[in-house]
């Protein structure tokens, strides 16, 4: 059995008992909407509509409508790409690696933060297929035997890589989150009173029993599919690192990418779960789950993987400048980039990454809820900065001087991007509202060892 | 006489553990446990082996892995072999660092899905499927024992209740079947 000390402090607050932990998690299915849900819904599915527009207007029209150029061919798409991408990391971080080291307050967090990888992921998936401009050929990213004699993919490619990379990481997230919802479903439609939910969420709950078999079963699948996710978010992000890293643009050429895009996606997907879960932990009352304790746990990962960004940052300065190479006077960690035309997106990355986030190294500001908040909104707005940075500074002064441009977006650029802004936050909010957000059957597993009102109780002891 | 199944509810995890070792102890053939979660422990104490889908994990992943190595070799080696920034193409070995990102993440996948689909199955939980649980409270605070009358010939069932008194039960309820 796990044997927690009693100076720990506790993970669930107050005194809670099995049945009020079931009652906390499923009373906000059961109960009617608040208004402020329906308000906040409304607005994202206006934004998410406009978007849904501006991706149809630009398959319509073509990538043309972007504001793309012959030098900077890559620019707002990727940039998004890799910032959904980064976001989706966090959940099965959280998951998976946290269960391999049997990280205990995991389970008042995973289950959201493994929806908001879905989503997230599910908004990166789309830039590639769009940016195809003929998103009705997307099926040829796939080894498919075709007409057109042996014409195969190349899986030399680091951007097939991606492929098998990012809908193997999609596929194995929603599973490994289903695999956790069943028995939390169960509950649900053994509780919920009108026949409808009975019928919808006994459908989504496959019929499960909870028997000793499948509870043996379960753990046993938690904890491969755990051991299996594990390398295969290191993995994901290494290989859309090495989208660039493999290519022989100043800048985007460097070995520390795999690492230090890791450490990036790890940064940023922190700081969203927090951005999502503190305003979650308000609307549904959920204050003796997610606590102070939780918040700072999460806040020591976005400093540890903020300073391991931090150090990457000033390696890729350092070496750009100690090379001596004049193409690399001009990549985003470059006195050119600090001082040109880009200075401000140069210094957006600065200032949110390195120095905002610096305030987590005091205690007072990483207890505090709203700092937490604070300080991740600015995290997201730094890393999305960190990829356009990467991608639209070393490009605009690329090898030839004649070439040099700037980037501006046209309307459908941030139209597209506020689009997956809208969509992921209406899914997240449907979530919300129908789903436990809370893994709370496994919550129940700790009750007893990391409750407040159980902390330094004997417990009832069988003979062993 | 008509088989009887009997359901002790207990409150705790750990009550249900020392009641179900009583029982064992005693010779009474515990048939299963209902739980909200899973109660660490009880599988030898009731006597259930270890699950082996580890291994069909493990066996899906050698799946997968071969799959991929036979899909890279003839796609990108037997069948059309393109010089791609000079990698070398003659020989699978001499290609294969290329390809080891696919191999990995299409074993991952193969492992994944395999070992999912088949704690599905086993579990016979599919989507339409009706709970079987005999009590709706085991999904919520309640642990409950299943015993049965056809399990327990050499004892009878009142034996078997008196034996549920002694523990710290929460109620006990019989059905016939």
């Amino acid at each position: 059995m796990h044997q927690e000390a009693a100076i720990r402090p506790p993970l669930i607050l107050g005194h809670r008992t099995f049945g009020d932990i079931t009652q906390d998690v499923v009373a906000p299915i059961q109960d009617k909407a608040s208004r402020t849900w329906y308000v906040l819904t409304a607005i994202a599915a206006i934004i998410a509509a406009y978007g849904i527009g501006c991706i149809l207007y630009l398959i319509s029209h073509g990538i043309g409508s972007w504001g793309l150029n012959k030098t900077i061919n890559w620019a707002w798409d990727i940039t998004n790409f890799v910032w959904w991408v980064g976001i989706g990391h966090a959940g099965t971080l959280i998951s998976a690696v946290l269960l391999l080291f049997r990280q205990k307050w995991r389970m008042a967090v995973n289950r959201s933060a493994e929806a908001m990888t879905i989503f997230a992921v599910m908004m990166a998936a789309m830039f590639p297929m769009i940016h195809m401009g003929r998103i009705w050929l997307a099926y040829f990213v796939f080894p498919l035997p075709n007409q057109f004699g042996s014409l195969w993919v190349n899986f030399n490619s680091p951007l097939l890589w991606d492929v098998f990379a990012i809908s193997t990481y999609f596929s194995v997230s929603v599973v490994y989150w289903y695999i956790g919802l069943i028995p939390d479903f169960a509950s649900i439609r053994d509780r919920v009173t009108k026949q409808w939910r009975k019928k919808f969420y006994g459908i989504l709950s496959f019929g499960w029993t909870g028997n000793a078999k499948a509870w043996q079963r379960f753990e046993e699948v938690s904890l491969v599919l755990a051991g299996l996710a594990t390398p295969l978010v290191f993995s994901v992000h290494s290989v859309v690192s090495t989208d660039f890293a493999t290519s022989l643009v100043p800048g985007w050429h460097s070995t520390i990418y795999p690492p230090y895009f890791v450490a990036g996606a790890i940064f940023s997907g922190f700081a969203m779960v927090q951005t999502l879960l503190l305003v979650m932990r308000k609307a549904m009352h959920l204050e003796a789950y997610v606590t102070r304790k939780h918040v700072e746990y999460m806040n020591i990962v976005i400093m540890v993987t903020g300073g391991i960004v931090a150090v990457a940052y000033a390696t890729e300065f350092f070496m750009g400048w100690y090379s001596g190479v004049e193409y690399e006077y001009y990549t985003y960690m470059s006195v050119g980039a600090a001082t040109g035309q880009y200075w401000w997106a140069f210094w957006a990355l600065i200032i949110c990454n390195i120095a905002i986030p610096a305030l987590l190294w005091f205690r007072p500001i990483r207890t505090s809820f709203f700092w937490a908040w604070a300080i991740s909104i600015v995290v997201n707005v730094g890393m999305w900065f960190e990829r356009f940075d990467i991608i639209v500074l070393c490009l605009h002064h690329e090898y030839l001087p004649s070439g040099w441009t700037m980037f501006y977006p046209s309307w459908v650029d941030v139209g597209v991007f506020l689009g997956t802004i809208g969509i992921f936050f209406t899914l997240y909010l449907l979530f919300a509202r129908f789903f436990p957000v809370l893994a709370f059957n496994e919550l129940k597993t700790i009750l007893k060892t990391s409750g407040e009102s159980y902390k330094g109780e004997v417990l009832p002891k069988s003979q062993h | 006489m008509a088989n009887k199944v009997i359901y002790a509810v207990y409150e705790d995890p750990e009550l249900l553990k020392s009641a179900a070792r009583k029982l064992v102890t005693a010779g009474v053939k515990v048939r299963d446990v209902f739980s909200p979660f899973p109660v660490h422990g009880i599988d030898p104490i009731i006597g259930l082996k270890r699950t082996r889908l580890g291994i069909v994990s493990f066996m899906f992943g050698c799946l997968g892995l071969s799959l991929a190595i036979l899909g890279t070799y003839y796609m990108m080696i037997y069948d059309w072999p393109m010089n791609i920034g000079g990698k070398p193409n003659r020989y699978y070995y001499q290609n294969v660092t290329s390809f080891i990102p696919v191999l990995f993440e299409f074993t991952v996948l193969l492992a994944a899905h395999g070992m999912a689909i088949t704690y599905l199955i086993r579990n016979k939980t599919l989507p339409g499927m009706p709970g079987r649980n005999p009590d709706p409270r085991s999904t919520d605070d309640k642990f409950i024992i299943e015993l049965r009358t056809e399990d327990n010939h050499m004892h009878a069932p009142e034996a078997i209740t008196g034996m549920l008194r002694e523990t710290t039960v929460f109620e006990i309820n019989e059905r016939q079947c």
